[in-house]
């Protein structure tokens, strides 16, 4: 057996450098457990939510929305082309549920708390639905994606019993993301003073689900390649085209809700003349919408693996700073500028970094990518 | 969850007799055990210049430039204790209670630090004590609950000079408030802030100018902002049921015949 140290010298360097970022921010949270957030972070009471709500865990979310959207189309719709990639999609979901979990600990004022409220109820509060969404969730990835671990260790009892139950277990895996990401949405629902109505809408969260959707498959996509990049497979252009065909729809249909949804609320205008707040909306249905829906729209990106690539970084760009403008132009209203410090931000980079890391060795040391193993 | 105003206590201020005292401010630090904090001059006249942790209640200096002069208006800050308060509905572990006497009340024991109640409050009220590395509370005016309780009036309340506030049941006080709009017409601008503002709360306020000049959020809708996000959550049992039903329908429909293949894909991994 290698030790430590030799196992960490025979890594790549990109491997080192994750290794590094993952403790330097798991360093800055134990300042931040040892000092509190005041001293780590650059909240007040005029902003208290930065940007770990913003990216730790809108995005955190938001980004696993592949997993749901992948096991559907396999298992509830029988799209069996897609199999290959149910496993790392839901890799994906697991990890990006563990670092919104270890986000949520970090950002919350008294982490030791963090289980309060799965015995002490208040169902009037989505931060409650948003709590039970994700412990809930988190288990039943942990379900979906256990047969990768019950393989790699042969644990075939176990592994048959799953198997059994891969049907309820996909099926409340998509109801749970759905409650979960329209919930995210839903907690801007209370601020309709606050929030710039570009964003406030009462379909908010049926909007932060679609988004979701295209956000997540374009994850998928990108993974798809990088994962091929890496592992020096071959890239699975079917697979790939169909997942573009999936974003492209979800987007148009976002496009058409979206603007049907402001011009019904006579908030079109708002669009022009809300100052900062219309540059930004501008930019984020540029980047996340119009954008990509424009480049989907020839052929040559949706045949080429890097035309793909570049369309699916700008959704994920794109539909990222939405969620940043929601949590963002909530707190504009005081007046205070907030610019996180960088300690919030050695946290942030440390999560994504660990993200990264459990993704590599997972698919390293797990069956994952199928074919991968059988050769 | 809204309260009943016969129950309820309320709280009118009159804006147009405060002359800036401050013994309010006092009286609630002293009542509360709250201490003080490092401030620096932040070009506004009173320190600190807004509500903190340590501060429920505030004075706001506000010069206003009129044709005889300046004119100078003092502004009571301090949560207004809303009917259907969305810091309450906000709070996923009752951490916030509106109390059937009014007062809306923190249970520090309870609280995990979320801060939603920070963004859902209209009126920016509940505040953090960042500081604090591990058990950081919410703070906010706590409308003397234990004094209420006691038959006492609000701390603030019983100090004041000048009888800004007048103390009673919410009906009551917002009766006075129209009462006095009627005996000294041209005395007060028409609105009474608070009467309608979220749904209604327990502290209402007269003024001499129209709020909006004394910096106060006129945008807040007149809906109890909890109906809000209410309406999205009680959807939640028909959801699942439709999701679940409607999912497994298509499972089925979409997976008939295939079944042994399945399986055969099934064993094959
Ligand atoms: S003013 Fe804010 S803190 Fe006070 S009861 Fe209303 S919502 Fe809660
Ligand atoms: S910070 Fe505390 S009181 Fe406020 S909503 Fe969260 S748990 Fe409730």
């Amino acid at each position: 057996m290698a030790t430590v140290k030799e196992y960490y010298q025979s890594q790549p360097r990109g491997m080192k450098i994750l290794f590094a970022l993952v403790g330097i921010g798991l360093l800055t949270i134990l300042v931040r457990l040892a000092t509190g957030l005041g001293a780590t972070t650059n909240l007040s009471d005029d902003v208290p939510w930065g940007l770990w709500i913003a990216v730790d865990v809108l995005c955190g979310v938001a980004l696993a929305a592949g997993g749901f959207s992948v096991a559907a189309a396999v298992y509830i719709f029988n799209m069996k082309k897609y199999r290959p990639i149910v496993r790392p999609a839901v890799l994906t979901a697991f990890i990006g549920y563990l670092v919104v979990v270890f986000g949520l600990f970090v950002d919350i004022g008294k982490p030791f708390s963090f289980w309060h409220p799965l015995v002490m109820w208040n169902y009037h509060s989505i931060m409650f639905e948003i709590v039970w969404c994700i412990t809930l969730y988190t288990a039943v990835l942990a379900l979906e994606f256990a047969p990768a671990f019950l393989e790699r260790f042969k644990w075939e009892k176990t592994l048959n019993v799953l198997k059994k139950f891969i049907y309820p277990l996909v099926i409340a895996g998509i109801v749970l993301s759905y409650l979960h990401q329209s919930s995210l949405g839903a907690l801007f629902l209370i601020v309709p003073q606050k929030l710039n109505h570009l964003w406030y809408s009462p379909i908010i969260p049926q909007l932060f689900f679609l988004s979701a959707i295209a956000l997540g498959l374009a994850m998928v996509s990108l993974e798809s390649i990088m994962g091929s990049r890496v592992f020096k497979r071959e890239y699975e252009m079917g697979i790939l085209q169909g997942l573009t065909k999936g974003v492209a729809i979800v987007l148009a249909i976002y496009l058409v809700v979206k603007i049907a949804d402001l011009a019904v609320r006579g908030s079109l205008p708002l669009v022009f003349t809300s100052g900062a707040a219309s540059f930004f909306f501008i930019t984020e249905m540029l980047v996340g919408v119009l954008i990509p829906l424009a480049l989907f729209a020839r052929k040559q990106t949706r045949e080429s693996v890097n035309g793909i690539l570049t369309a699916s970084s700008f959704v994920i760009v794109g539909i990222v700073m939405n969620r940043f403008n929601a949590n963002f132009f909530t707190q504009a209203g005081t007046g205070t500028f907030y610019f996180p410090a960088i300690l919030e931000f050695l946290v942030t980079i440390g999560l994504i970094s660990l993200a990264i890391l459990l993704y590599r060795l997972a698919v390293t040391y797990l069956p994952v990518f199928p074919e991968a193993e059988r050769t | 969850m809204t309260t009943n105003n016969k129950t309820s206590k309320g709280v009118l201020v009159d804006l147009t007799r405060c002359i800036g005292c401050r013994g309010c401010q006092i009286a609630c630090k002293s009542w509360n055990e709250r201490s003080t904090k490092d401030t620096v001059m932040s070009g506004v006249f009173t320190n600190p210049p807004k509500l903190n942790s340590e501060t429920y209640t505030h004075i706001n200096y506000i010069e206003q430039p009129q044709d005889s002069g300046q004119a100078w208006h003092f502004v009571k800050d301090q949560c207004m204790h809303c009917k259907d308060p969305a810091c309450v509905s906000a709070c996923p572990v009752n951490a916030l209670e509106k109390t059937s006497t009014g007062p809306v009340v923190y249970h520090y024991s309870r609280c995990i630090g979320c801060r939603y109640c920070m963004i859902a409050c209209p009126f920016q009220i509940p505040k953090y004590e960042w500081e604090k590395a591990l058990t950081p509370w919410v703070q906010k005016c706590t409308f003397c609950s234990e004094r209420i309780a006691n038959e006492l009036v609000p701390a603030c309340i019983k100090v004041c000079p000048t009888q800004v506030m007048h103390y009673g049941t919410l009906e009551e006080v917002l009766r006075e408030a129209k009462k006095r709009q009627q005996d000294s017409p041209g005395r007060y601008h028409d609105r009474i802030y608070g009467e309608k503002e979220a749904g209604g709360t327990a502290w209402v306020y007269l003024s001499s100018v129209p709020f909006e000049q004394l910096g106060f959020n006129v945008n807040i809708p007149d809906v109890q902002l909890p109906s809000l996000t209410w309406a999205s959550l009680n959807k939640i049992p028909a959801t699942v049921g439709g999701f679940v039903v409607a999912l497994s329908l298509i499972a089925w429909f979409r997976n008939r015949g295939s079944k042994g293949e399945q399986s055969a894909q099934g064993k094959e991994k």
